[in-house]
């Protein structure tokens, strides 16, 4: 029984051991290395003295804590309606199926309808306001990673709500509170899961986003994701690419980290009376 | 008779698919007592309960609070609370936590939410569990935080959801003795709804049976047991055993072909009628001494009786409860006084059924 066990868990550990483990340790192999391939601490030295990193990952962090607020913001009211309505499977499958499609493909669908002739300039240029400057700068590059990423916003929080017990609402109503009262005292403890599954998955993968500056940001937005691009295609210092890699792996471990359910801290009653 | 804190007044509820949940319903509550809504599941006894907490509302009638009209209050400003049938506990808060729901709510001063919530523990017999999680109780504890949880608000009125449905027998019978002396100290209205006809009986100062979304009969649990109003309500409430009959005149009734004395009266000559005799007021004696003759089919022992099924020389089972087992021969003669036999007309509405009962009752 338990031998047989072990012979099915092989395949996984082969997984795991070729494509997350590997690449971990060739990564951190490769940022204690410079183009020479001697062994070297120079590169995190780099990344630790240099203003410019410092400033990318700055931004990094900054432009991720945007997508991902804003995508909260509009997918917790979202998933809660969605939650209310009729033909729920429907209107998920509609949210679903953007992500089913390559991310290229939505990139250059976005550079269509916002360039300079893109359907929302001749827009406004029918209704007089003129064509203006719409790809290429940080609110174009937000609204696109904004709409990549509400699905995976959407998905668990929307699982978060229906799972939750109607009893519960109409418990705390019964017990005098509100529609906003019971929001924040019943609903929104209750689907904070959810909402935290919802941030990893958002908040992670825009650490890294490249592509979408370039193709959208125009470049002008420079993230740790657009810099490992940068060293590995165009500078080929595999060394400070990999680096800054590792620097955004710890990222992510403190991200998941701090999103992880942890035990409530218990507030003490001191009822010694009864005891 | 004090000023009734709770009416309804014609209360009808149908919902968009057309179902009538509930139709004509008046109901009047008086303030401390406890009452009960009996009936089987998708009677309407719990949308009943609904209206009152205030998550659903009629279709047309009027809900009068204390004499006010509520209809259109919403739940968070009606004095009432509710034990709901799973608890509803907030998983996400701890005992305490829960049962200061409603007080934090009132933003009352802490001391005061401590004193009362601790108190309120106490009353349901968890002193001491203020920190435990929810997902740490049992069923039975689950139970007592959900009442201390209402209870706690000092509602006038307490609606009870099949509150015990959940827990075992022996713990069921346990919290009955509770919950019935809770409310006799409190003094609050408490109105359970259940579907256990025992606990009904043996908790309530008075029941309203209800059925396909109407009020059956409303009484005490004696005048209920003793004088249901038709099959369904002798059925549903305690076991009985039911026949068809005629009613020759008054206090004179025949069935299975024999006519017997009765203590009922106030119908028509040669009425058909159904009769109702309870298994325990059936005495086993000689089939020579018996008004009637049966044939002992099974026995079974009860532990506090023996269930003994009979069959007649027509062919009809009786259900009869006796204290001894029956020995020796199959054919055992039942005896019964004129007043354990109960005559039910066809069809007869509760008003009518009273001023009957009431016409030749003080004769």
């Amino acid at each position: 029984m338990k031998q047989s066990k072990r012979f099915f868990m092989i395949p996984y550990f082969i997984w795991i051991g070729l494509f997350v483990i590997a690449p971990l340790v060739l990564i951190l192999y490769q940022s204690l290395t410079n183009t020479q391939h001697q062994f070297t601490l120079q590169n995190y030295a780099t990344y630790g003295t240099s203003t410019t990193y410092l400033h990318m990952s700055l931004n990094s962090l900054w432009y991720a804590f945007l997508i991902t607020a804003i995508t909260l913001l509009i997918s917790y009211p979202a998933a809660y309606f969605l939650s209310k309505l009729k033909h729920q499977q429907l209107w998920l499958l509609l949210i679903i199926l953007p992500t089913w499609i390559n991310l290229l493909l939505k990139a250059y669908a976005f550079i269509g309808l916002l360039s300079r002739t893109g359907s929302v300039n001749q827009f406004l240029t029918f209704v007089g306001i003129g064509p203006q400057q719409l790809l290429f700068s940080d609110a174009s590059f937000l609204l696109v990673a904004t709409y990549i990423e509400i699905p995976f916003m959407i998905l668990p929080i929307y699982n978060a709500i229906v799972e939750l017990n109607p009893a519960l609402i109409n418990a705390s109503r019964d017990l005098g509170a509100t529609n906003w009262q019971t929001f924040r005292r019943v609903i929104f403890p209750l689907t904070i899961s959810g909402v935290k599954a919802g941030v990893q998955a958002v908040f992670i993968p825009s650490l890294s986003l490249f592509m979408l500056t370039r193709l959208i940001g125009g470049n002008r937005v420079i993230t740790l994701g657009t810099a490992i691009e940068e060293h590995f295609m165009t500078t080929m210092n595999w060394g400070m690419g990999s680096t800054i890699g590792v620097v955004l792996i710890v990222m992510m471990f403190i991200i998941m980290a701090l999103t992880n359910d942890r035990r409530k801290k218990r507030r003490e009653v001191n009822d010694d009376e009864e005891n | 008779m004090a000023a009734p804190i709770i009416e309804l007044q014609g209360i009808t509820k149908t919902y968009d698919d057309g179902f009538t949940a509930l139709s004509n319903i008046n109901m009047t509550i008086e303030p401390g007592k406890f009452y009960s809504l009996l009936g089987p599941s998708g009677s309407g006894k719990t949308t009943i309960l609904r209206l009152i907490a205030g998550f659903t509302n009629a279709s047309s009638g009027a809900i009068l609070f204390e004499g006010q009209k509520i209809n259109d209050l919403p739940a968070n400003q009606r004095k009432v609370n509710t034990v709901f049938q799973n608890y509803a506990l907030f998983p996400h808060l701890d005992v305490f936590e829960n049962v200061a729901f409603g007080l934090n709510l009132q933003k009352r001063p802490k001391a005061e939410i401590k004193k009362r919530v601790l108190d309120a523990l106490k009353l349901v017999q968890l002193p001491g569990y203020a920190n435990r999680e929810i997902s740490e109780l049992s069923g039975g504890q689950q139970q007592r935080v959900a009442i201390a949880r209402a209870i706690v608000n000092e509602p006038k009125v307490l609606l009870l959801d099949e509150p015990l449905s959940a827990l075992d027998m022996k713990l069921r019978q346990d919290m009955q003795y509770e919950l019935r002396e809770l409310q006799q100290r409190l003094k609050i209205t408490f109105i359970f709804v259940t579907h256990d006809q025992e606990e009904a009986l043996a908790m309530s100062d008075e029941i309203f049976v209800v059925n396909d979304g109407k009020i059956l009969q409303s009484g005490t649990p004696v005048d209920i047991y003793d004088e249901p109003i038709n099959h369904f309500v002798a059925n549903f409430i305690g076991e009985s055993n039911i026949l068809p009959g005629e009613m020759l005149a008054d206090y004179q009734v025949e069935f299975v072909g024999k006519t017997f004395e009765c203590a009922d009266a106030g119908m028509k000559p040669n009425e058909k009628v159904e009769v109702v005799l309870r298994p325990e007021d059936l005495d086993v004696t000689t089939a020579e001494q018996g008004k009637l003759v049966v044939t002992v089919d099974t026995q079974l022992f009860r532990g506090d009786h023996f269930e003994i099924i009979g069959i007649d020389d027509d062919g009809n089972e009786w259900l009869i409860h006796s204290t001894n087992p029956v020995r020796g021969g199959k054919h055992i003669g039942l005896t019964f006084e004129p007043e354990d036999i109960h005559v039910m007309r066809f069809g007869e509405k509760e008003a009518d059924f009273d001023a009957r009962l009431e016409q030749y009752e003080e004769d």
